[in-house]
């Protein structure tokens, strides 16, 4: 495309900028560089091949019989997710939403304190990381049966599996951030007599909040599987259990919908935090 | 002339030492910058010229020896007195120009200094790009921002580790010229590490050579050149006399290092 080869030859007086990648343990920053639909045309064209492929979707299930409890027809879930709403799907999805945001507001909050106590004190971060790295490649929608025979079926163990599911996210990919701070610029604070907590706040949370943001990108993202996951596994609550509910009724057309409310929630963090890179860290992209 | 000394370098070494093995990186140290001096060091990559100026800014302590800016020892960073430059412009991308230049005035909660501010961009030619981001200006003008940045808290000596190293030939040369307009005009101390010998003939009042490992001053040069210099001084006999000469000498002192 023309505009395209017009942004190539755009000098880039960036290109000797601090290395990207390697981003430790858990490189999913590759998250926040997937190409964006710019301008009205190319959303347009997105869109239509998306209604393309759904009708298209509609007529071969349409053509070949197959039975509603094979696969539903996307008007079908269409039509229950607009008429249904309010009576089947509002009150889980406020559960889900509830729990998931308690457990991200506590992991995170946790996750960044580490990420901030590990770059203070480095020699710290031989005693905490192996448990870091364990949290996050453990899933942690295994802990949810431990987690109900010790604290009953309520919220607390699903936001206990969500923090800790977030929480290590957003530690590690923070701490990296942290970590990469260019020694030049610190050298540059310091010559200008700047105190620890001024270089902090000037120059090393300025500098890794792009990985942080990534870090609450992922962090959150896992915090989603994990919230839906423990809501499948038990306690009655929340968009997860009505998955099992609807799909054990073979009522696939709520099911189809709970599973478009699902990837919609998702799709929603993934563009919040988005556009919160792109608003905040944008000198990095 | 009887010219106050700005900075005094007593019998400084500096010894790094890491896990696995030792490095002297600057040995006997013994020397004395001017009031208003341009010096230039000089010397083979690894010979100890930046860990010299980074003993010189406080920034690294020194292991033995010691360093008096203005009769008075030096033991941590100076920021209202020595202003540093790097090889990297080191301006924060997150932050424009104009921010970039007025961070040091907000680490060091002080009012910033408008008129100066002004009057600094307007020689970098750097007016109407106040608002600009770093990565929206070229490696010559990100580098006269840093500059700026410097020359705009007053500092009476400005250490410059390389800082046009990473530039093309053509902007160096703008730069070099820039430099010496500045200096002129305001007639700080300058200490100036490069690895150009052409680069520091040109731009010093002293030359000095080191020899690597351990880092020793092998010589001073002194370039009694008329100022201002023109650019076309690199070609004239004179110039390209000493520059032979100090030349020889990184290499011998390189030769010898490989044995």
């Amino acid at each position: 495309m023309a505009t395209d080869n017009l942004a190539e030859k755009i000098p880039d007086f960036n290109s000797s900028a601090a290395p990207k990648g390697g981003n430790g343990p858990v490189d999913v920053t590759a998250l926040a560089s997937i190409r964006r639909a710019k301008g009205f045309k190319e959303i347009i064209s997105v869109l239509a091949l998306a209604v393309v492929v759904v009708t298209l979707l509609e007529f071969i299930l349409i053509w070949s019989n197959t039975e509603a409890y094979v696969f539903p027809k996307p008007t079908a879930i269409i039509q229950s997710l607009f008429t249904d709403f309010s009576t089947l799907y509002r009150e889980p999805l406020i559960q889900t939403v509830q729990t998931f945001f308690l457990g991200l507001l506590i992991g995170s909050t946790i996750g960044l304190s580490l990420a901030v106590l590990v770059t203070l004190k480095p020699k710290l971060d031989i005693f905490i990381s192996p448990y870091i790295i364990i949290l996050v490649t453990t899933p942690m929608v295994a802990l949810i049966p431990f987690l109900m025979l010790k604290f009953g079926f309520g919220i607390t163990p699903r936001v206990i599996a969500i923090s800790l599911a977030t929480g290590p996210m957003v530690m590690i990919n923070s701490a990296t951030g942290f970590r990469r701070t260019n020694a030049e610029l610190i050298a540059l604070g310091k010559s200008y007599g700047a105190t620890e907590f001024q270089l902090f706040r000037k120059i090393r949370f300025p500098f890794a909040l792009p990985m942080i943001i990534v870090g609450f990108m992922v962090g959150s993202i896992f915090g989603l599987l994990t919230a839906v996951g423990a809501e499948m596994v038990g306690g009655g609550m929340g968009l997860g259990n009505r998955l099992i509910y609807f799909s054990s009724l073979v009522q696939m057309a709520q099911f189809g919908a709970v599973l478009v409310i699902v990837a919609t929630l998702g799709v929603g963090i993934y563009s919040f935090f988005t556009f919160v890179n792109r608003k905040w860290a944008s000198w990095d992209v | 002339m009887t010219q106050a000394i700005r900075i005094k370098i007593t019998d400084v070494s500096k010894i790094y030492q890491s896990e696995t093995k030792t490095v002297e990186a600057v040995k006997n140290f013994s020397e004395s910058v001017k009031d208003g001096e341009f010096v230039c060091v000089v010397g083979a990559s690894g010979c100890g010229k930046t860990t010299l100026l980074w003993c010189l800014s406080g920034l690294h302590p020194v292991t033995l020896g010691t360093v008096h800016i203005d009769g008075e020892l030096l033991t941590k960073p100076l920021p209202d007195r020595v202003g540093m430059v790097f090889q990297d412009s080191n301006l924060l991308p997150w932050l424009t120009l104009m921010q970039n230049i007025e961070l040091p005035f907000q680490i060091k909660k002080k009012p910033v200094n408008h008129e100066l501010v002004e009057e600094l961009l307007e020689v970098a030619g750097l007016k109407g790009f106040e608002n600009s981001y770093p990565g929206e200006l070229s490696g010559g003008m990100k580098q006269r921002g840093s500059i700026v940045r410097a020359l705009a808290q007053d500092p009476e000596v400005l250490l410059m580790d390389e800082p046009f190293g990473a530039l093309d030939a053509f902007t160096r040369e703008e730069m070099n010229l820039f430099l010496l307009k500045v200096w002129e005009q305001t007639k700080k101390t300058i200490v100036f590490v490069t690895h150009s010998i052409s680069e520091a003939i040109f731009l010093a009042d002293r030359v000095w050579v080191m020899s690597p490992r351990p880092g020793r001053l092998s010589r001073i040069v002194d370039v009694n050149f008329e100022r201002p210099r023109h650019i076309d001084l690199q070609f004239e006999p004179r110039f390209i006399e000493i520059l032979k000469s100090i030349r020889k000498d990184v290499e011998g002192s390189k030769a010898r290092q490989g044995n």
